[in-house]
């Protein structure tokens, strides 16, 4: 997809994304935080901000904070403080979000994105703090009337807040991407953005080329898909760019993006902007982190997508690209990996199998590799007669579409449809001398010189046998007979 | 029976002299009878009161009985009871039926107590003198012409007019000492966070604290080990352990150094109440305590500060009345703003809206440095004088109020002189200190009362000095004519 920016633009981005903690309960409360109830059944009186109650804090949230901080290298702060941030607004219960303002729990962190020339670049982490989310208002079904679902209010959030260092909607795509493994890396998140769980709003200007400062921002809420974001971006940094080509100035405010009609619109403008009144929460203690405690949560982090991409590359002999794709979520590394072990090596071709018929049957059939219908070790079976040469590669992919399809091992499909691989020379010998004889024509101009004509013998032995020939033991026995007997 | 205290009542209730649920009736029927001019209770809850009370009785029947069962009291409607109206004092609460037990009422629940009511209160808890409800001022049994201070003043009113041996109230700014001084009957606030304020509605977070009303300091004592420690509910609560308060109230005071607050016998001090006072240190010296001078120069900064943080956070406590879940909404809202605006509006008195303007303006940007956080700076000032102060001293005494009860009406247009009547008592909530007030006296015919303040969690200690000084005294003992 081409960005339509001109050259002697600039565009400056920086990401607030929001992701919702895998906690089982609430931030502030006892009620479990599972997506799709029936509205309000998982909402108690806490949630609802009934009179009297208070908020008590989840301290697997901040464990989970602090999974991601240590993560991105980041400062965890062993004091932070809630505060609340004031507006009203139905799906608020409280007329606040307890937030995080002056002392969040993460600060200054960093992580590395892979530009398209393979460049790596740094994008800066602010800070991330803990949340709770609000509810959400319902209008379907409920003509002249609003309703409140207040399932997801006090939801936990990590607010993950980026420099403005991204200069392309690729860059932010790829930093948005990274973020989002990470976070399921770390188990801390599903990532899921349809149901809302991962969400990034986008702070965009744009300035020439060559401008030491940056221009007038506006920020994009509303992107919920990686494809959204980058035509968003691009969108509000061309609407930017036309207005200053024609003299015009940027308003600061607030636009959403309506991925229908690919354009961004005004919602609110700096001056319309509520004042939050943010102030420390008095319900709330500060939130203090031993040394003990992070030394424990930073002994429970798993390795890392970039630790593991750089050992498969050490280890494995894996290219970065390959290295990159397997370790693009932890599940498939997982996966990947369990292959080689079960296979004793041949990393390559198991890396080329994940990645390519596996890969492309999942994406077929929209599933996650946690629910791929092979699991490693039948996969690992069917790699293991190629290793074997039992079957040939070409052959392995009818087996294991066949696999896919009827939930078979690779060996009983291969005995049942007699797709054992012939390596037995004799036998190979004899189609090629049958192919020979029944093509006389073709064997002549071989023999003219027409070099060519070795595929069309290839391919008619490879018919006679149903592909069952070893192909390199038929090149080599092919070769033989055409030239001895020239 | 209605003339015992606690202590008294559950003796005889013990012996069986008589039973809960006869206790039970004749105080309801007292409620019946002197209610109505005083004002000093929004529910009475006849029917679950003569529930609970026959419950007590098979307790005390079968031995199970603690310190408290079958002693009849009422709750301050702030605190949220299940199944009854818990109005705070306010027409946007005025339909609310909590589906819930506060902490402290669950605890005297649990502990036998029977519940007789809910009493009036200023909305919202702000005010002093119990005129802000929306259900309209309660009468001072001493006299009914003026007022019984606030915020707890239906509390108040029902203990000294011997409708019931205590109550519970709430302390933001001197709300339960305030008028326990100005009806002369025993008020304690305990420390922050001694107690629970989960299911207290929120006026100011930090400094709002659940304590008793009752006739004497030992039945203070009574009611604090029941409703003190640790609640998995209030981050806020504090989990230190639970003396039991009501046997250590005999200790002898010789020894004890008590500090006067210099800056509390100022010029706004009525002379005649300086003098009970002094009065009253004078016995404290004849039991062997030590008096001397101590001087909290930071403590006249308390009524400025305190007027910038509980407004600051009343004004986002009181967000959730919105009228969107719970509580009053206005007829026919053309849209959403129209509802906030309408709901709070009409739902709201004019106090309660003063202190949320108020808030929101000291929280807002560009005044929050100048205000909000200046507020906190002084805050930690006063903190650091009592701090000082408590090196010396065990504890600190002086007057609970500057006068004695003024007339119903006399200070509502003046919010200024209204707020400078907690000038002694908001310092021990800014530090969050135990502080108590005992009866030390009359003047023109009303209470008075006196103060002692002690450091965190030393509730023994002030219980112990109030109750030696009771021991000395009897202007606990003095009942309002016409309510013997």
């Amino acid at each position: 997809m081409s960005s339509g920016i001109p050259d002697n633009w600039e565009l400056v981005i920086g990401l607030e994304i929001h992701a919702q903690l895998a906690t089982r309960s609430k931030i502030f409360s006892g009620s479990p935080t599972a997506y799709g109830a029936a509205p309000n059944t998982q909402a108690n009186l806490v949630d609802l901000g009934y009179p009297g109650v208070l908020p008590v804090f989840n301290r697997e949230a901040a464990r989970m904070a602090v999974k991601f901080g240590l993560a991105i290298g980041a400062t965890v702060a062993r004091r932070s403080i809630f505060a609340r941030k004031n507006y009203f607004y139905p799906d608020l219960p409280k007329g606040y979000q307890i937030s995080q303002y002056e002392r969040p729990i993460v600060e200054k962190g960093a992580l590395e994105i892979v530009l398209d020339d393979g460049t790596r670049k740094r994008v800066g982490i602010t800070r991330a703090h803990l949340e709770e989310d609000a509810g959400k208002s319902l209008h379907e079904g409920l003509p002249g009337m609003s309703g409140i679902d207040l399932n997801r209010a006090g939801t936990p959030l990590l607010e993950i807040v980026s420099e403005p260092d991204m200069r392309s909607a690729k860059e932010a795509v790829a930093y948005l991407k990274k973020v989002h493994t990470l976070v399921r890396y770390l188990e801390i998140c599903d990532g899921n953005m349809q149901e809302g769980s991962f969400r990034c709003d986008a702070n965009v200007s744009v300035r020439r080329a060559g401008a030491a400062k940056f221009g007038t921002r506006a920020e994009l809420k509303n992107l919920n898909s990686f494809r959204f974001i980058e035509k968003a971006i691009n969108h509000e940094a061309l609407r930017q760019i036309e207005i200053l080509e024609a003299g015009g100035s940027i308003a600061q405010e607030t636009r959403l993006y309506d991925s229908d009609r690919n354009e961004t619109r005004s919602l609110r403008s700096k001056e319309e902007a509520n004042d939050y009144r943010y102030f420390p929460d008095p319900d709330l203690l500060p939130v203090e982190l031993s040394e003990a405690f992070i030394d424990e949560v930073r002994a429970s982090l798993p390795e890392l997508p970039d630790e593991k991409s750089a050992r498969f590359m050490r280890e494995h002999g894996l290219s970065a690209y390959d290295a990159g794709v397997l370790t693009a979520s932890r599940e498939l590394a997982a996966y990947y990996e369990e292959v080689v072990r079960r296979l004793g090596g041949e990393a390559k071709l198991a890396a080329n199998w994940v990645m390519g018929d596996l890969a492309g049957a999942l994406n077929k059939d929209g599933l996650e590799i946690g629910a791929s219908k092979l699991a490693p070790e039948r996969l690992t079976g069917l790699l293991k007669r190629i290793v074997d040469r039992t079957i040939s590669g070409k052959i392995a992919k009818e087996v294991f579409e066949a696999m896919w399809a009827e939930g078979k091992d690779a060996d009983a499909i291969i005995a049942e449809q007699g797709l054992k691989q012939i390596t037995d020379t004799g036998a190979i010998e004899a189609a090629i001398d049958a192919v020979m004889a029944a093509n006389p024509a073709q064997l002549a101009d071989y023999r003219a010189g027409k070099d060519k004509l070795f595929g069309f013998f290839v391919g008619q032995v490879m018919k006679a046998t149903q592909g069952k020939a070893n192909p390199a033991q038929l090149n080599d026995l092919l070769r033989k007979k055409l030239n001895a007997l020239a | 029976m209605h003339a015992l205290t606690i202590a008294e009542l559950s003796r005889k209730l013990r012996a069986r002299e008589f039973s809960s649920e006869e206790l039970t009736r004749a105080l309801l029927a007292r409620i019946e009878r002197h209610n109505e001019p005083l004002n000093a209770f929004l529910t009475v809850t006849e029917d679950s009161a003569l529930a609970a009370a026959r419950a007590a009785d098979k307790r005390l029947a079968a031995g199970d009985a603690g310190p408290v069962t079958g002693v009849p009291i009422a709750h301050k409607d702030i605190f949220c009871t299940d199944g009854v109206r818990t109005s705070c004092g306010s027409r946007i609460l005025d339909n609310f039926v909590a589906p819930y037990d506060a902490t402290v009422v669950a605890r005297l629940k649990g502990a036998g107590t029977v519940m007789l009511g809910k009493c009036n209160m200023d909305e919202f808890a702000m005010g002093s003198s119990n005129e802000t409800s929306y259900y309209g001022p309660v009468a001072n049994p001493w006299d009914r012409t003026r007022v019984p201070g606030g915020s707890s003043g239906g509390s108040a009113a029902a203990v000294a007019a011997r409708l019931l041996p205590a109550a519970t109230g709430t302390d933001t700014g001197g709300s339960i000492r305030q008028p326990a001084a100005l009806t002369g009957i025993t008020g304690l606030k305990p420390t922050y966070g001694r107690v629970s304020r989960y299911g207290m509605i929120a006026f100011a977070s930090s400094l709002d604290q659940a304590g008793v009303l009752t006739r004497s300091v030992e039945d203070a004592a009574l009611l604090l080990e029941t409703i003190a420690g640790f609640d998995p509910a209030d981050s806020t609560s504090v989990d230190e352990p639970v003396p039991p308060y009501s046997m250590l109230l005999e200790q002898p005071l010789a020894g004890v150094k008590i500090g006067l607050l210099k800056e509390f016998f100022d010029k706004g001090l009525d002379a005649a109440n300086a003098a009970c006072v002094r009065a009253a240190l004078d016995v404290c010296r004849k039991l062997g305590a030590q008096l001397r001078e101590v001087s909290l120069p930071n403590l006249p900064l308390s009524v400025p500060t305190y007027y910038v943080v509980a407004p600051a956070e009343c004004s986002s406590n009181l967000s959730r009345f919105d009228g969107v879940r719970f509580g009053y909404r206005c007829k026919d809202p053309k849209d959403l703003t129209d509802l906030y605006k309408r709901s709070r509006g009409e739902g709201f008195g004019a106090e309660v809206k003063r202190r949320i303007m108020t808030g929101t303006y000291v929280l807002s940007a560009g005044y929050y440095d100048a205000y909000y956080l200046k507020a906190q700076k002084v805050r930690a000032l006063i903190n650091d004088d009592f701090r000082r102060a408590f090196r010396d001293v065990d504890v600190l005494i002086g007057p609970t109020t500057p006068t004695p009860a003024f007339a119903i009406g006399a200070k509502v247009d003046d919010p200024i002189t209204m707020y400078l009547n907690d000038i002694y008592t908001i310092g021990a909530n800014l530090a969050g200190l135990p502080a108590l007030s005992v009866p030390c006296g009359f003047v023109g015919g009303l209470p008075v009362g006196l103060q002692i303040i002690g450091p965190h969690f030393s509730e023994a200690r002030i219980l112990n000095v109030g109750h030696l000084y009771q021991r000395e005294t009897d202007w606990h003992r003095r009942v309002p004519p016409g309510y013997e």
